[in-house]
């Protein structure tokens, strides 16, 4: 199956294929990937120091991230597993409450109602149901949007997946299913994933396109993404899009990688980088330099900052939370534990 | 007889409308799918064959394919699309076929619908019935027999809703539809040809009630389903013998009315759980001990529970019987604390 790429390492790019992507696009485009790894970086450190939990790092998926969400319009619905910071950032998902997400605060993950993004999603491939379910809903209310997920190599194994993309072609649903596949799944290679040479051909047995893009080119992720978003909005024809990435660090940081990953494949991964590419181009084409590159990283390594500042000084959630949000009424088996937390909470307070 | 006074009069007053249990059922989805857009059905074969128990028959008719929508036989996928379609504001109201059948949906239904609300803080609701059917047939064995709820039961986040008569299941359902938690609606497969008054109007029946279907002052009955009317039928001979039986009915396991059976508990001092799912962690278990913490006082004879026996469901027909509560053990387990 043909791989999409507009972008190449290099910084060699097909003029064509670029024609409809805004300058102004390709630079938010970059600013968000740089962004969303020093956000990541950051997040490793803080990790390190014990001021974060555990956290399953992006890097080397910035460009997948990134493309995938700025394809999506308002009224469109994103529903991530749990490796897309950089989608987050990019539908205006702040970082300070991702930090207090994987920092272990619920309230990280609350995501504000007027956002169509759903809650990050730890069980593999869970979601992928939810996206079919919301396409149904999209589809008998007759709205113009669509459902964009967003998923791993090791999600194509599960039931869940075959599931859902079986619903989607079958009920032509305006769902976009895509696969980042970073080749790793915990420390399972795709090769062992799969008999299948790609994860984008699975797409055949539901009647479905099937595609195969570069997942660290932003421009074809993002130009690839919005066509089928496109159609799936207006002509009902789901898709299966994978991202050919790679995930350069651990699966997370209760991982170790070199227990399982040859070094010479990360040196032949660091070559395609996603966010190199784009700078060439920049330099290239509009007129970058290293110092505005300097100035740019310099800008969002504070705005990291000030969401770190604000994470670590934000509150700890009280004890009678927990009972909060668990019924639309409370039941008396929940209230009689609350009076019992309270009790406990205030004897504390005492002593 | 002084007997018959003692049965609910609405339940068997023959001057008014009467429906089958699962024609209740259907006037409720009829009723829910026209007062609201939003609520749709999803299941196997339950468009144009109505279901494996007609619950469903005649809504295709009705209310077209969108709204009553026959899936492949994937249970996984259609309940958690369920999920996600009640996460952006449809209230889908999904059938298995068979409770056994809702193992395959366990990590949607567990992981996912209970948990939403409470890893969202309350941005993100399920309200989504999982309609499903258990308990004993006639010979169904093993894998299309089981009672179920208490592993619903066990779980945060969710309702657990067992009508036990065709009134109930109307009203009952109706709420179940309206609420914006996640609710586990279990029927009972030999409840459905049972016939019972059902008004014609809009009724609905708060979640947390329980219902006395007999009073009386000398054993509470608590039991639900399937063992409501066996109860029922127990109560009739022993009230023969002198004694004189209370049957509460919660109808809701989760929430659960426990007001009405510590009331009943205190009042009779003597009590006799019965559920048709296996003895071991059952729900009457957890009954048992609110009522020895809360009631324990008022109580004249350790609690007795008649309970099906810690095995699978036999396949042969006489097996399958004296696996679960008969109306004999009933009556021998009230002798017990009496």
């Amino acid at each position: 199956m043909k791989l999409i790429q507009i972008l190449d390492e290099n910084g060699k790019y097909k003029a064509d294929d670029l024609a409809d992507i805004k300058e102004q696009e390709i630079r938010k485009m970059y600013r968000l990937m740089i962004l969303t790894r020093l956000w990541n970086d950051k997040a490793m450190s803080l990790q390190r120091q014990g001021r974060l939990g555990t956290l399953a790092s992006v890097r080397g998926q910035e460009a997948s991230n990134v493309g995938m969400a700025l394809a999506l319009q308002a009224g469109d619905w994103f529903v991530p597993a749990f490796r897309e910071y950089g989608s987050l950032f990019t539908l205006g998902i702040s970082m300070k409450n991702q930090y207090r997400y994987w920092g272990g605060d619920e309230r990280g993950n609350y995501i504000p109602e007027d956002k169509r993004v759903l809650p990050t999603c730890i069980t593999v491939g869970a979601h992928l149901c939810h996206a079919a379910g919301m396409a149904v809903a999209a589809k008998t209310r007759g709205e113009k949007s669509m459902i964009l997920s967003s998923s791993g190599d090791g999600s194509t194994s599960q039931g869940d997946f075959h599931e859902s993309l079986n619903l989607a072609g079958l009920w032509k649903l305006p769902v976009v299913f895509v696969i980042q596949n970073n080749h790793w799944a915990i420390s399972v290679p795709v090769e062992k994933q799969t008999a299948t040479k790609t994860l984008a051909e699975k797409a055949a047995a539901y009647a479905i396109d099937g595609l195969r893009v570069d997942g660290n080119d932003v421009f074809a992720v993002y130009k690839t993404v919005k066509e089928r978003a496109d159609i799936a909005r207006n002509e009902f024809k789901p898709a299966l899009i994978e991202l050919v990435t790679y995930r350069m660090g651990d699966h997370t940081t209760a991982d170790d990688a070199t227990r399982y990953r040859k070094p010479d494949l990360l040196k032949t991964w660091e070559k395609r980088d996603p966010i190199e590419r784009v700078k060439k181009y920049l330099m290239k084409e509009l007129d970058w330099s290293e110092e505005k590159d300097k100035e740019l990283v310099e800008e969002c390594t504070k705005e990291v900052e000030q969401a770190v500042k604000e994470y670590e000084n934000s509150d700890m959630p009280e004890p009678e939370t927990m009972f909060d949000y668990m019924y639309n009424e409370m039941p008396w088996h929940l209230k009689e534990q609350l009076e019992e937390v309270k009790e406990l909470t205030q004897a504390g307070g005492k002593k | 007889m002084t007997v018959k006074t003692k049965t609910k009069s609405s339940e068997s007053d023959s001057s008014k409308r009467m429906l089958l249990y699962r024609e209740a059922l259907n006037e409720a989805l009829k009723e829910e799918m026209k007062r609201d857009s939003t609520v749709f059905l999803m299941g196997e074969g339950i468009a144009e064959r109505g279901g494996s128990y007609k619950v469903t028959v005649d809504l295709l008719k009705e209310f077209g394919p969108e709204r009553v929508i026959d899936t492949p036989i994937a249970e996984a996928s259609f309940v958690g699309a369920g999920v996600g379609a009640a996460i952006t504001g449809m209230r889908p109201v999904v059938e298995i076929l068979f409770i056994d059948f809702t193992l395959l949906t366990l990590d949607q239904v567990i992981n996912q619908a209970a948990k939403y609300n409470f890893m969202t803080g309350g941005i993100g609701k399920v309200p989504l019935v999982l309609r499903t059917q258990g308990g004993v047939g006639n010979g169904l064995a093993a894998q299309h027999s089981q009672s179920l709820e208490a592993i619903f039961y066990h779980i945060p986040g969710l309702r657990v809703v067992m009508p036990s008569s065709p009134y109930d299941a109307k009203g009952l359902l109706k709420t179940a539809i309206r609420a914006d938690d996640p609710v586990v609606f279990i029927e009972h497969k030999l409840l459905y040809m049972n016939e019972g008054h059902v008004p014609q109007d809009d009724y609905t029946i708060d979640f947390g009630k329980a219902d006395i279907k007999r009073t009386g002052s000398d054993v509470t009955l608590v039991a639900w389903s399937n063992m409501v009317p066996k109860s029922l039928a127990a109560a009739e001979k022993l009230a023969q013998q002198g004694i004189d039986v209370e049957v509460v009915d919660p109808r809701t396991l989760n929430p659960l009315d426990k007001k009405t059976i510590l009331d009943s508990v205190r009042k009779t001092e003597h009590v006799v759980i019965v559920q048709e799912a296996i003895r071991r962690g059952g729900i009457a278990s957890d009954i048992a001990s609110i009522i020895q913490q809360q009631a324990f006082d008022y109580l004249d004879a350790p609690i007795e529970i008649v309970a099906g026996i810690n095995t699978p469901i036999p396949f042969n027909l006489n097996l399958e019987k004296l696996s679960v509560p008969q109306v004999n053990d009933i009556i021998e387990a009230v002798k017990r604390v009496l």
